[in-house]
Parts: structure tokens; C-alpha cells; sequence
């Protein structure tokens, strides 16, 4: 299946704003990021496991262990700092 | 029914937003705001200006469900969040938060408790200018733990 990962913040800078993904059917969050971070390069760098990356899945704060849907969206981002 | 959250790049009216949030409502007895503001320093380094971005229909998403988690949580009878983004100086107001309620302790509780909450749960990136060039805030430990208070494991820096 095909879903669209969104970028924000200092990730936006390194990866652009988004992306199409190609993703095995209830592949999970998680799934999809190792994916990312296995094309190795940029997304290597900046999914690593030892960086705090926060995820979002259809504009809502996700755990990466949720499944992910036919069309969803996903976000990665750094820790926020709003406020 | 008025917008309880803006997310703007306009300044915003503390007075102007706190006589709406109470007008035509004779039971409230406490009104409680926090506005925050852009420092000129931050983590050592001069802050020249700033500029944030955020996360378009998923911030405003956010900030209604902190909303219905204060009014659920606590005696209030209303409240109002106001996020500036683009481009800020210090000096420069950033956040609004405004709760009225019957008595004080619910108004000033809700109130920081929608920031313990926003600090946190919200999709915002500050990014500031000092004289070592542009550098991304860091996230604060602290800002996981004040929210941890009210019995919420943050997630943000720390693991949830």
C-alpha cells in the first residue's frame, strides 16, 4: 500500500517536506520508520533509534507500535517546543 | 459558538479575548490567563528573533482535545487558546491561555494545566535566531514532568 509521510522541523530541513511510501499491508509505525532509516543516507541519520523522534498517524500523537491504514498519514517530527 | 483556538500569525488582545470568554456568562466568578512571551535569551545565546513552525489542522486538533480534557477535568465553564506562528522578536507575545471558571483554584489549575499540556502535546518547532547562526530549541525534561504531575506521561523527550 501507499501512504504519505510528512516531515516537520529540523527532519523537514534533512528529508523535505514529504514523501509517498511504499509499505507492506498493517505494517506498524515502527515498521515503517526502520524501514526509512534501512534506506540508509539522510533517513539513516535522522531516524536513528538513539534520536528522540515523535510520530503522528492521520494528525494525532501516535505510539509507533499502531498499525498503519491504506491512505493514512503519517508524521515524523522532532520533540515539540511550542508554548 | 466562538473559536476557542486560533493558531495566527496576527498578535493577539489579552483583554479583548478574556471580555469575549466571559461576556454574557454571569456565573463566572474567576478568570485565570497565562500569556507567554519570546525571551532575548535562551540556553546562553542572544535570540534575535524567531520562527515557528507547526503541524497545519493537526495543531488546532490538539489543542480542541486538550480542551475537552480541561473542561472534563476541571469545574471551568470556559477557555481560550491562542498560538502565534511565523516569524516573532522578543518581547513578543507567543501563547495565549485563558479559562474562566466559578472560583479561582479550577481557573488557575485548568489554566496550567492546558500549558503543561501544550508544551508537550502540541505540534509546534521553535527555531531561533542567535549569533552563532540559526539553531532548532531543544525540547526540556522539565516540560515532560510538569505534565506528568497531573497524571500524563508526556512522551516527548522522555519515553512514554
Amino acid at each position: 500500500m501507499k501512504i504519505e509521510v510528512r516531515y516537520f522541523a529540523s527532519l523537514r530541513e534533512t528529508l523535505g517536506p514529504r514523501e509517498t511510501v511504499e509499505l507492506p499491508e498493517g505494517a506498524t509505525l515502527a515498521a515503517l520508520r526502520d524501514q526509512l532509516i534501512a534506506t540508509g543516507g539522510r533517513h539513516a541519520e535522522v531516524l536513528d533509534r538513539r534520536r528522540a523522534v515523535r510520530c503522528s498517524l492521520d494528525q494525532t500523537m501516535a505510539d509507533e507500535s499502531a498499525p498503519i491504514g491504506e491512505g493514512a498519514e503519517v508524521a515524523f517530527f522532532p520533540p515539540v517546543t511550542g508554548g | 459558538m466562538a473559536a476557542r483556538v486560533s493558531v495566527q500569525t496576527q498578535d493577539f488582545d489579552l483583554s479583548a479575548e478574556v471580555a469575549a470568554l466571559r461576556a454574557g456568562d454571569p456565573g463566572v466568578g474567576a478568570i485565570a490567563s497565562f500569556v507567554g512571551t519570546v525571551r532575548d535569551r535562551n540556553d546562553g545565546l542572544g535570540v534575535s528573533e524567531m520562527e515557528l513552525e507547526h503541524y497545519p489542522g493537526m495543531t488546532e486538533r490538539a489543542i480542541e482535545q486538550m480542551i475537552d480534557a480541561a473542561l472534563a477535568r476541571f469545574d471551568i465553564r470556559a477557555a481560550r487558546v491562542i498560538h502565534r506562528v511565523g516569524r516573532l522578536a522578543p518581547q513578543d507575545q507567543i501563547v495565549l491561555v485563558a479559562v474562566t471558571s466559578s472560583h479561582r483554584g479550577q481557573a488557575f489549575q485548568a489554566c496550567e494545566f492546558l500549558m503543561d499540556y501544550l508544551k508537550t502535546q502540541a505540534p509546534f518547532w521553535k527555531k531561533e535566531m542567535t549569533p552563532e547562526g540559526a539553531r532548532w530549541v531543544d525540547a526540556r525534561v522539565a516540560d515532560d514532568a510538569a505534565l506528568q504531575r497531573w497524571g500524563i506521561a508526556a512522551g516527548n523527550l522522555t519515553a512514554a
